[in-house]
């Protein structure tokens, strides 16, 4: 739709008009600020209570990494690439393995990981249905953006149910 | 000819002055907009509407995504 209105511009007589493509789905899903009714405040990236989340690379050994960990009062670690991007998740029972087990060998691949865009009300239900305490949160392109979890989540989107009705109410007063 | 630009070409224009514009249907811009957008639905886009922009500043438009 961008470019027919972006050629549209043009034909109106505007000298310099940009496509932004891949639009707000993009924008939104780098953690970006977004306005309106369903705004950035009801988005998992306004959300995310934990950004220091301990990481590791691939060649790291298991104890280095558990004892990082520990003192970060973590009992999970993801596993980056140099750029950010999450290849694996540590959790407790590989977290415990063998000391010279390497992180590449004990990690799971691929955790299942959401966009700082999703809807919170979706990111809660999907967390009740699979049973999760923390949902991994990363850019579109999987650098890993920080945690959220589950109880914060929920007491966060009460909160936000709380000021919908409120508002709903004082609107529809006479 | 209209140019591609991305997200980060996106912020540089807009701290230059570019003027932003979703060409979604307005009930969409209400629920979720780019900070300082403007809305002119592509299906409303003319010389008329047009005339809420200013000629000599570049303009970026947008919508949801590649559709």
């Amino acid at each position: 739709m961008s470019p027919r209105a972006a050629w549209r511009l043009e034909s109106i007589g505007f000298s310099e008009v940009h496509d932004y493509i891949a639009g707000k789905a993009d924008w939104g899903s780098f953690g970006l600020p977004l306005e309106g009714t369903r705004g950035s405040e009801t988005r998992v990236g306004a959300y995310l209570h934990r950004r220091d989340v301990p990481a590791c690379r691939l060649d790291e050994s298991l104890r280095e990494v558990r004892t990082r960990a520990r003192a970060a009062g973590s009992d999970t670690c993801f596993v980056l690439n140099p750029e950010g991007v999450v290849l694996g998740r540590l959790g407790r029972a590989a977290l415990a393995g063998e000391d010279d087990v390497s992180v590449e060998q004990a990690m799971s691949p691929g955790p299942s990981t959401v966009r700082p865009s999703l809807e919170l009300h979706r990111a809660v239900e999907r967390m009740r249905t699979q049973n999760l305490t923390t949902l991994p949160v990363t850019t579109s392109d999987g650098r890993l953006l920080g945690l959220l979890e589950r109880d914060a989540a929920e007491r966060a989107l009460r909160e936000l149910n709380c000021n919908r009705a409120r508002t709903l109410s004082e609107g529809s007063q006479p | 000819m209209p140019i591609p630009v991305g997200r980060d070409e996106v912020q540089r224009l807009l701290a230059e002055g570019a003027q932003l514009v979703e060409v979604l249907p307005q009930a969409e811009y209400e629920e979720q907009h780019l900070p300082g957008a403007i809305n002119i639905p592509l299906k409303t886009l003319d010389a008329e509407s047009a005339r809420r922009l200013e000629r000599g500043r570049p303009v970026i438009v947008y919508c949801h995504d590649y559709q």
